[in-house]
């Protein structure tokens, strides 16, 4: 369309076709061959140089970790095979030695969190043990727990603060940890286009970290803001490094895809408390089997005044909060 | 690509014709004058800009973008909707010429085909370029990877899109392949797939939508509104698009046609962009008027919320574009005047651009589901990539409409093989050959 001559006579194409050159146009079209030979080189180069960022992830990025299938997909084989590239992998990035199992839900056991909105002082002490224990990216300070000092009076986010640097707990407020409710049903589990995340038999919603193609629906769909990406590879100190990982849980995930809050299943599925249980200093925290009609988190729901976030979604959460008074 | 084998006497096998026609439309279509390189080049180095960027993020991570947790999606994003629907607005010059029967649009409407190829190539690399693994894109793959289709509307969108991009290859590849080999087309082999691309259309931009009004937890987006909100705004931004494209080629070939369906798109955009305004009237009365929290979205989007008004500036511009673009197509001397008419195609166009791509995408994020606010502005990279696809669409849709003008000019045609002698008329009929 940008032909300002287009009745010039044209190289020839070789197809036999009406475009073939003048017979006169010999030299002419040498010329113009050898313009456009030089071109089509510094293209090339050119295209050469503008993607050559990708070749250096090569390092990154194996091949087995590349074909890699589907979690659900793997056999116990396979599982054990790729659990022992990822220790490796570990050792070489980050020069930590860990150990990463693969617990497997408990039969018959369904969990659910409750929270006491009367006794948590908002010390945030919860969001921390959080970062720790699930590898987090140390530089952003990344929790799968956010705190909002609300006021009372009101039950709105609007009002609500998350980003509050003074003494705690202050008179005229109260404290509202948030982080992944496990709902019944899960909008994030059902936008994903891959299947990269699903809800587990004992009620936990995880991903597979593997599996995840980073298209970030899930966070768009989450009305809790519960999950996270990772916008970058995390970095985190050998050190510092949680060495008692989860293959669905708090394994240091690779950059690109999401992550999000698996109730500790690396301790909870062995019988032990979730970590942001276990460092809350007011027993504000409440952790159990909700198929057990003994365990405290029952005692809770059907004792105390119960409520779960934004109900009218109807996305049935498994993360109670509740008042002792 | 001279092939011994070919010869007068001996049939060659459709598919190999058809190849061979792909083989000499591209290769003509890098052919040209030293306008045709500069332009060319010029879009070239801007989509290695791009590419180099987008490298780059995929090496170093997002993190090279300005989305957050908080805004886990922006520019690419915005871009990807606002695309979708230039590709939907092709169909503005399909409708009045196949169920209408508009001669004039008939003769042409292939222009608006190849720009919804272009557009669509062009919306599936921005969905691309805002995946933080593209290394694992055949995950998606059905068949190869988990396609969690039907739950998922995005596995809906990958159906629709791709399946709208091969419906228009064929009616262009079809048409273009028949008219360089001399033929009449078979109407039989084409007009099925037109039909489709009508109602395959409008499903696009419908189910684009229902990526977004289906989440209970974004109330900005959670309105049965949208899906018809899109619609009506593609159907400005495509014609606009398209009667500008017309008036470049006929600058560009120095021949004059289309006017009568430049008047038949205008026709179409004068009551399109009012439907368009009438909803956004419709969402900011409803949005406005019951009030309470879930018009923080929209309160941020136009005013600023709590000192914090990154999108005010955009959505003002936008509504100014628009109303005064409403203004122009509404004088009757549009149809007179190429200057209003080109001024008000560009503002509707970059008015809608920015409605449904910043205006759309990213109140939906701020507040935050838990209304904390972090504001969100495109970082450099997001510029450069979104710069690079532009440029890389602007590339395809050239030499797509370059081997047409060539096919329909018949400076590029069959010159071997057995050749169906048919009159230059007969050609004309359904395979737009208005323009040449």
């Amino acid at each position: 369309m940008n032909d300002p001559t287009p009745a010039s006579p044209k190289t020839s194409c070789g197809s036999g076709c009406s475009c073939a050159s003048a017979p006169n146009d010999e030299g002419n079209s040498t010329r113009r061959s050898v313009i456009k030979g030089l071109g089509a080189t510094l293209g090339v180069a050119a295209y050469a140089k503008a993607l050559a960022p990708l070749t250096e992830l090569t390092k990154e990025t194996s091949m087995d970790e590349f074909l890699q299938k589907h979690y659900k997909e793997l056999s116990k084989e396979e599982i054990a095979t790729v659990i022992a590239r990822l220790t490796r992998e570990t050792k070489e990035k980050y020069g930590a030695d860990v150990t990463i199992s693969d617990p497997k839900p408990q039969e018959g056991v369904k969990f659910g969190y409750a929270l006491n909105l009367s006794i948590c002082n908002g010390c945030r002490k919860c969001a921390e043990a959080c970062h720790l224990e699930n590898n987090h990216d140390r530089a952003s300070h990344q929790s799968y727990i956010r705190v909002f000092e609300m006021s009372k009076g009101s039950m709105d986010f609007e009002k609500g603060n998350v980003h509050y640097d003074h003494p705690v707990p202050q008179p005229d407020k109260y404290y509202m940890p948030v982080q992944c409710q496990q709902c019944e049903h899960p909008p994030c589990v059902d936008v994903c286009p891959v299947e990269a995340t699903w809800k587990e038999n004992d009620g936990i919603v995880v991903v597979d970290y593997n599996w995840c193609i980073g298209c970030r629906y899930c966070e768009a769909a989450c009305p809790y803001h519960a999950r996270r990406f990772n916008w970058q590879k995390p970095q985190i100190p050998a050190a510092e490094v949680n060495p008692d990982q989860g293959y669905l849980s708090n394994r240091i995930r690779p950059q690109g895809v999401m992550e999000k809050c698996t109730f500790c299943l690396h301790r909870t599925r062995n019988g032990r408390l979730p970590a942001c249980l276990e460092a809350c200093p007011t027993g504000a925290r409440v952790f159990g089997d909700l198929n057990d009609p003994n365990s405290e988190v029952r005692y809770v729901l059907e004792n105390k005044r119960v409520f779960v976030l934004k109900e009218e979604l109807g996305l049935k959460p498994q993360f109670f909060y509740f008042f002792d008074e | 690509m001279s092939d011994p084998a070919v010869s007068p006497s001996k049939p060659v096998p459709e598919w190999r014709q058809y190849l061979r026609f792909a083989w000499n439309a591209f290769s003509q279509s890098v052919e040209g004058g030293w306008k045709f390189y500069v332009w060319m080049t010029l879009l070239t180095a801007i989509f290695l800009v791009g590419a180099n960027a987008w490298a780059l993020q995929v090496r170093d991570g997002m993190a090279v973008t300005a989305m957050s947790d908080h805004v886990s999606w922006g520019l690419y994003i915005a871009n990807f909707t606002f695309l979708v629907g230039l590709a939907a607005g092709g169909v503005m010059m399909v409708i009045p010429a196949y169920l209408y029967h508009d001669e004039k649009m008939h003769d042409i409407v292939i222009i608006g085909e190849l720009l919804a190829i272009a557009a669509i190539i062009m919306s599936i690399m921005f969905v691309v370029c805002d995946l933080g693994r593209p290394d694992r894109f055949w995950h998606m793959m059905p068949g190869l990877g988990k396609f969690n289709f039907p739950v998922s509307m995005l596995t809906w969108d990958v159906i629709v899109l791709n399946g709208y991009l091969l419906i228009n290859v064929h009616i262009c590849g079809y048409l273009l392949y028949k008219r360089f080999r001399s033929q009449p087309p078979v109407a039989k082999m084409y007009v099925p797939a037109v039909f489709l691309s009508i109602v395959w259309a409008i499903s696009i931009h419908t189910v684009t939508a229902f990526l977004y009004c289906g989440l209970g937890g974004r109330p900005f987006w959670n309105t049965a509104l949208l899906a018809p909100r899109f619609l009506a705004s593609a159907f400005v931004s495509g014609p606009a698009f398209i009667i500008v494209a017309i008036q470049i080629i006929r600058w560009q070939t120095g021949r004059m046609f289309g006017e009568g369906a430049i008047r038949t798109l205008v026709a179409i955009i004068r009551i399109t962009i009012l439907i368009s305004l009438l909803m956004v009237a419709s969402e900011v009365f409803v949005e406005f008027y019951t009030g309470g929290s879930h018009t923080g979205a929209a309160k941020y989007l136009y005013f600023g919320l709590h000192g914090h008004n990154e999108l005010v500036p955009w959505i003002w511009t936008a509504l100014a574009f628009t109303i005064t673009a409403v203004i122009l197509f509404m004088q009757p001397k549009v149809n007179r005047r190429p200057l209003i008419l080109n001024t008000a195609c560009l503002l509707a166009f970059v008015g809608l651009w920015i409605e449904k791509g910043m205006g759309m995408i990213i109140p939906a994020f701020v507040p935050s589901t838990l209304h904390e606010i972090v504001e969100y502005r495109p970082s450099l990279t997001e510029w450069k990539i979104t710069a690079g696809i532009w440029a890389l669409g602007f590339m395809i849709y050239t030499l797509l409409l370059k081997v047409t003008i060539n096919i329909h000019s018949r400076k590029l045609k069959d010159t071997s093989g057995v050749r169906t002698v048919a009159p230059d008329d007969a050609l004309a009929m359904g395979d737009g050959s208005g323009f040449v």
